[in-house]
């Protein structure tokens, strides 16, 4: 049983291929890099639907099979940019019909926190789940993923993207802010966390505000160092209210070395463990949703109708039913 | 010294002291912190949190006793309320109770807020019934303000927590949240109003 997945909900898209056992047989992405600034969504549904085919192409190759082959598809329907999101639905919609296999749209969110068990063997964590469009601290309890804590403004990866072009780098900037932050003296920075949230454009804004009298190393090095201790405090938080014992970190801000060293730390304080997803899984792929998409199929072999497959770039995560986890 | 509870940022132990049990509350490093960012931390929140449960007392809300507090070792001496942690409560009771609890959470947070504390962290966990009263403790994210976006999101917490962990009796006990409410902050329409602001500004959420 093959199950092909289609990721493509902001500048990632990538096709992935596994198998009922979790074997990823193929995980392709072709990523779209804004020349100047943030996501511009016209280019970047442009830019997905010129690779779309070659993506197909090579992640058929790559888990040598024939689209033929293939008995599932899925699709990541949201939350997203929704000129974004209709270019993997639209083109999803068109191969399920082709082949006449079920079809099924994928809760992206989820589909990062799938695919981080499955890789890391963690049953039942609480996840942080940082990117450049989200920052969620989730845990299952009856039935749902349910957000414990989340961002109130704008995602940690977005205000990681936008300090590094305050300073001068190119996107992205995360890796180049935790190369300066390696050395720097800290400066004080505002911590802002409301019970289990976070807001971190207020700490974006002093940061920029500071540039002109630190160094690039001092604003990079404090910047993380409270950010990063904000999502660690929340994510303990999650911890100590849901009673869990596993922490799983994923998300494109997932391969900071920093944050994954902050939440080990924390973990190894209050005995538990800690998971991070690898990094080709952490950032958005095809193969989280293909996987998640075969979870759906076990309690949904016929799939979903047509028109139950609009985009929903609103989805939140705590919407989804979750018969596969009992 | 046996630890009652090793939360997200104190240990809590008690200690005899002549006649007293006293709740210790003591703010532990994290290693995870550099520690110049731990000690700002954990400064700060021993000195806010015993004010404003100074403050909070003497506006009749039912916080602990302080008895000391131990900035350098960042430790609050109190009472140690007996009884059981709203959070468990709700889990087990029937929706007849839920109503009358809700009503009460929502009478404490509108107290606070009439006398400008916000709580920062109102959730069930910290809201514990003894006898007939709930008492509210872990002052520890909490502030003095008057403005209605920090009323509205200190609610707004306390739904979210509602939300993700009692969604049994979400409605019932949100309404009564907001009868509350309304009872004790006469300025609750400001702060309903500021609220659903915040709701729309949240990710995700459909926009009609």
């Amino acid at each position: 049983m093959l199950c092909l997945g289609i990721e493509s909900t902001a500048h990632t898209f990538g096709i992935g291929i596994v198998d009922e056992k979790g074997n990823i047989l193929s995980n392709e992405k072709d990523v779209y890099k804004p020349k100047v600034g943030g996501i511009h969504p016209k280019e970047c549904t442009e830019h997905h639907l010129n690779v779309a085919n070659d993506v197909l192409k090579k992640s058929l190759e790559t888990a040598k099979i024939n689209l033929n082959d293939i008995d599932i598809i899925s699709f990541s329907q949201g939350p997203g940019i929704p000129g974004v999101l209709r270019i993997g639905a639209v083109f999803s919609r068109a191969l399920a019909l082709k082949l006449k296999k079920p079809l099924f749209g994928v809760n992206h969110c989820i589909a990062h926190i799938e695919i981080g068990k499955l890789l890391t063997h963690s049953i039942d964590p609480v996840t942080l789940y940082v990117s450049g469009g989200n920052t969620q601290v989730i845990a299952f309890t009856e039935g749902k993923y349910r957000i414990f804590g989340e961002t109130q403004d704008i995602g940690i990866g977005n205000a990681l993207d936008k300090l590094a072009r305050e300073l001068g780098f190119e996107h992205p900037g995360g890796p180049k802010i935790e190369e300066y932050a390696k050395s720097g003296n800290y400066i004080n920075f505002s911590y802002v966390v409301k019970g289990m949230d976070l807001s971190f454009s207020g700490i974006l804004t002093e940061a920029k505000k500071k540039i002109k009298n630190h160094s690039i190393n001092d604003i990079c090095y404090s910047f993380q160092e409270t950010c990063f201790a904000m999502l660690t405090e929340v994510t303990e938080r999650a911890v100590a209210h849901t009673d869990k014992n596993e922490v799983l970190l994923t998300g494109g801000v997932a391969a900071n070395k920093r944050l994954q060293e902050m939440l080990s730390i924390m973990c190894k304080e209050r005995g538990a463990k800690f998971y991070v997803v690898p990094q080709e899984f952490a950032g958005d792929n095809g193969a989280m949703i293909a996987w998640t998409g075969m979870l759906m199929y076990k309690y949904n072999p016929h799939g979903m109708k047509i028109y139950e497959t609009k985009i929903n770039r609103f989805w939140r995560t705590d919407e989804v039913d979750i018969p596969w986890i009992s | 010294m046996d630890i009652l509870k090793h939360g997200a940022e104190a240990i809590l132990y008690l200690k005899k002291y002549e006649n007293e049990i006293i709740l210790f509350k003591e703010r532990i490093s994290k290693g995870y912190r550099i520690q110049i960012l731990d000690y700002k931390i954990r400064t700060e929140r021993t000195s806010h949190e015993a004010k404003l449960m100074i403050s909070a007392r003497k506006n009749n809300i039912n916080v602990p006793k302080i008895f000391f507090i131990d900035k350098e070792k960042f430790i609050i001496g109190m009472e140690f309320i007996k009884g059981e942690r709203i959070k468990e409560y709700l889990l087990n009771c029937t929706e007849f109770e839920a109503k009358r609890i809700g009503e009460e959470i929502g009478k404490i947070a509108g107290k606070l807020h009439a006398s400008g504390i916000i709580h920062g962290d109102l959730t069930t966990s910290n809201m514990i019934l003894s006898g007939e009263k709930i008492f509210i403790i872990d002052f520890g994210l909490g502030f003095f303000s008057k403005r209605y976006e920090d009323m509205a999101t200190d609610l707004m917490v306390l739904k979210e927590a509602i939300t993700s962990v009692h969604f049994k009796y979400l409605n019932t006990l949100w309404e009564n949240i907001i009868k509350g409410y309304s009872l004790e902050n006469k300025e609750y329409k400001n702060v309903l109003d500021t609220l659903k602001k915040i709701e729309m500004r949240g990710r995700y959420i459909k926009r009609e």
